[in-house]
């Protein structure tokens, strides 16, 4: 008796990571290309964007939040750096600048949330169409290029023969994964999500931690918007448009609970990977882009599924 | 035991485990077709558990339960319901946005002509409610009522079911003792109308005044059923605790030492002018009605509230507190009535719950130091003696009296100078109540200055040196030493 709980709960715990291999398994056997350090890489490459907006958006989901405007945030952030390139700005400025672009998006998203008890849905959504429209009047809505050839070292680079975005992922998810364990601010974060009033009560400065968590959740995405702009050298006005949804996709993928409190970074980075792994392995195998869309659905909707039956009754 | 009367349901080795942890074990006992059959028992004994186990809230691990002789099973509480066992919970089990007659008939909705009929379940929801005694429109929200008008939806909600057995948990517990004096009638008139009832309280009184029979549990067992007319409440005591227990408040000492805190002209729209003063090793006790104020006076102290007026001195100096934060920076500490919405993060563990109000002590540039904290953590939690599996236990899965145990080991993890305790005992047993007692009276010696609210008037007058009572917004009178009575407290309160 006692062992079987165990084990439900040990496949409740680790059931994405189970998707996850038993992808990488069905691919490896269906493709003969998929398995191959080149193709492994690329993977990783290829999920590196959304995958460092998930590391900041699990900031704000973890207070019970959302943002909707990260898709907008990464082209506005993209245009801003392009353009102050261009206008004849050190790199390094630019992208300080554009950072702290980010920044203040951030900050007006917790300001309405926090602020008039809004819903983070409904002003996300509010900001991501102004950010949308800044991205296209900055740019005029043609694309910009023609940036110094040290920027694209970013996006296109290698350190030791892993290419600069993976690894600038890799640092993002281990300062995560240390913030959001050992630091007061992460675990008051945890409890926030929880029960917010219950912290409130306790003397600790929700405002304070929610524009905190806001703030982060869009300086990380202004990163991923850096690193695309970077990697496509072009500053498209729609860049990173719709991420939203691949970002929230993985997240709740990897266990984090929609209504806050719940979930690991760890199990963020497993979500985001089994959408990757999952669209590169269809083109391996030469699936219409139409179907990976009712594939990737439907994978969704078996995991959470699996994750919710598994841990029915705890809580 | 009258052998020769009706069993309508029968428990035969119940067990109920959870992860591991046997909540109840080997629970075989009747119920008379008719009674009114009480149940006690201290927090964590299985009480709660043997309900749910009933009701078919949750899944039994052993033994077998028989309803009018043929074997219970139940998948959901909508199917107990429907086989005729209906439960009054201590936390209503209502849809609060829904209408009170939309609840009274969820699950068996009248229909004319394949549509709702919402006219005729109004009326039969208002006929069904003015037989209980209570006149109010039928179509408010649930979640717009007063305690006391939910549950009589509960119950109203149980007759429309036609059930014969009804279950009764802490039915008391969120209502005046006015509007319990009318729950007692209803509960005789209900039983005299046939209905069999399950009464669980922790108030041995009620139990003492209500039923005919009483089960008593401790620690998951069973311990022996007593014909209330041959019982006292020390013998229910005795059988609870495993022990014996004299006076469950502990000696008052007290000698009058320096104001720590000053309360003047306290405002807002339910607190009048309120002004008071505490000194250091004081138990200031407020007394009063629920909705006196007491809670409000509090939290507006405490910065929870927004207050119109008034100011707070502390040694002698005005101090800003406009919220929780300022009011924790200054030494203060509020114990909330309401632990579970406002006491703890119930889906977290003892831990974090423990180190909340102190996190930042604990940090040394952001990074908690996990290794001090957990080992003070571990000081209180056995000084309270928390019966849990260790610090990493989720709040949710404790008891009532283990819970309030970790809201109390945060604020002294915190070592606040004033502490404010409201409604402290609040749905927990015997034994816990006198640690709590004992606990204050400990806090009190060691200089701390502490404000208790309660309803409960003998807890009041057992660990006050000094009440205050408030009524409507109001403080009415101050009583010390021997003008302390129930009496007193009574006439200043209404």
């Amino acid at each position: 008796m006692k062992n079987k709980i165990n084990i439900k709960s040990f496949l409740g715990k680790y059931a994405i990571y189970f998707v996850l291999i038993f992808e990488i398994i069905f691919f490896s056997l269906t493709s003969e290309y998929f398995l191959s350090a080149k193709n492994l890489m690329n993977i990783l490459r290829q999920v590196s964007i959304v995958g460092i907006m998930a590391a900041g958006m699990t900031y704000v989901i973890l207070t019970g939040g959302v943002d909707l405007s990260v898709g907008g945030t990464t082209a506005c952030v993209g245009v801003i750096c392009a353009k102050a390139m261009l206008s004849g700005l050190h790199p390094v400025l630019a992208i300080l600048l554009s950072l702290a672009f980010a920044a203040l998006v951030g900050f007006v998203n917790a300001f309405f949330t926090h602020e008039f008890k809004l819903n983070a849905m409904i002003v996300t959504l509010a900001t991501l169409q102004i950010l949308k429209g800044i991205s296209y009047i900055v740019t005029g809505a043609i694309p910009i290029y023609g940036f110094t050839s040290s920027f694209k070292v970013i996006g296109q680079g290698y350190f030791l023969g892993v290419p600069i975005p993976i690894i600038i992922m890799f640092v993002i998810y281990i300062i995560d994964y240390i913030v959001l364990k050992y630091t007061s601010f992460g675990q008051s974060l945890y409890a926030i999500g929880g029960n917010e009033e219950a912290v409130r009560l306790t003397g600790i400065n929700v405002r304070k931690r929610r524009y905190m968590a806001y703030i982060m959740c869009s300086v990380i995405v202004g990163i991923a918007g850096i690193v695309l702009l970077s990697r496509v050298n072009t500053a498209q006005p729609s860049a990173g448009f719709g991420y939203e949804m691949d970002v929230i996709a993985g997240s709740v993928l990897g266990g984090i609970s929609m209504s806050g409190g719940e979930g690991k970074i760890t199990g963020v980075f497993a979500g985001v990977l089994v959408m990757a792994v999952l669209s590169n392995g269809m083109l391996m195998l030469d699936v219409s882009e139409y179907w990976q869309w009712v594939a990737k659905g439907a994978v969704m909707l078996a995991a959470i599924s699996y994750d919710r039956i598994l841990k029915k009754g705890k809580i | 035991m009258s052998p020769e009367r009706e069993v309508i349901l029968s428990l035969r080795g119940v067990t109920k485990e959870y992860y591991g942890v046997r909540a109840i074990e080997d629970i075989t006992f009747d119920i008379h077709k008719g009674e009114i059959h009480g149940i006690v028992g201290e927090n964590g004994a299985g009480k709660s558990t043997l309900i749910k186990t009933i009701a078919g809230a949750i899944e039994i691990n052993g033994g077998e339960i028989y309803y009018k002789n043929e074997k219970l099973v139940c998948k959901s509480p909508q199917d107990a319901i429907e086989k005729g066992i209906g439960v009054v919970y201590q936390e209503f089990n209502l849809f609060p946005n829904l209408s009170v007659y939309e609840n009274i008939f969820f699950g068996v909705q009248l229909k004319k002509n394949g549509f709702l009929d919402h006219k005729a379940m109004i009326k039969k929801s208002e006929e069904i409610l003015h037989e209980l005694g209570f006149d109010f429109d039928v179509r408010s929200r649930v979640s717009t009522l007063s305690p006391a008008l939910q549950q009589a939806t509960e119950i109203a909600k149980c007759i429309n079911h036609r059930v014969e057995l009804m279950i009764m948990d802490e039915p008391s517990a969120p209502l005046t003792e006015h509007e319990v004096e009318k729950m007692f009638k209803l509960v005789r008139k209900l039983n005299e109308s046939g209905i069999t009832i399950i009464y669980i309280s922790h108030k041995l009184s009620e139990i003492l005044d209500l039923t005919d029979r009483i089960s008593v549990l401790r620690d998951g067992h069973y311990i022996t059923c007593f014909n209330t007319k041959d019982v006292g409440e020390n013998d229910l005591i005795r059988n609870m605790v495993g022990r014996e227990i004299d006076d469950i408040y502990p000696a008052k000492e007290y000698s009058e030492k320096e104001v720590v805190l000053e309360c003047k002209h306290l405002s807002s729209s339910k607190v009048h002018d309120v002004s008071f003063t505490l000194r250091k090793g004081e138990v200031l006790g407020f007394g009063g009605l629920v909705g006196a104020g007491r809670t409000e006076t509090m939290r507006l102290l405490f910065g929870a509230d927004k207050k119109d007026g008034g100011t707070i001195v502390m040694h002698g100096k005005e101090v800003t507190i406009n919220s929780p934060a300022d009011a924790v920076k200054n030494g203060i500490g509020l114990i909330p009535e309401d632990r579970k919405s406002h006491g703890l993060v119930l889906n977290k563990d003892i831990f974090l719950n423990s180190i909340l109000p102190s996190i930042t002590d604990y940090s040394k540039a952001g990074f908690i130091n996990f290794a001090k904290a957990s080992k003070d953590v571990g000081e209180y939690y056995d000084r309270l003696k928390v019966k849990a599996r260790g610090q990493k236990h989720i709040c949710l899965n404790l008891s009532g009296g283990n819970q309030q145990k970790v809201v109390l080991e945060k604020w002294l993890l915190k070592d606040c100078e004033v502490l404010i305790l409201d409604e402290p005992t609040r749905g927990i047993d015997v034994g816990t109540k006198q640690e709590i007692y004992q606990l204050i009276k400990d806090l009190a010696i060691s200089g701390k200055a502490i404000i208790v609210i309660s309803s409960e008037m003998p807890e009041l007058i057992g660990v006050s040196h000094r009440i205050l009572v408030m009524h409507d917004g109001c403080i009415t009178g101050e009583l010390t030493g021997d003008d302390i009575s129930q009496e007193a407290i009574m006439t200043l309160a209404s």
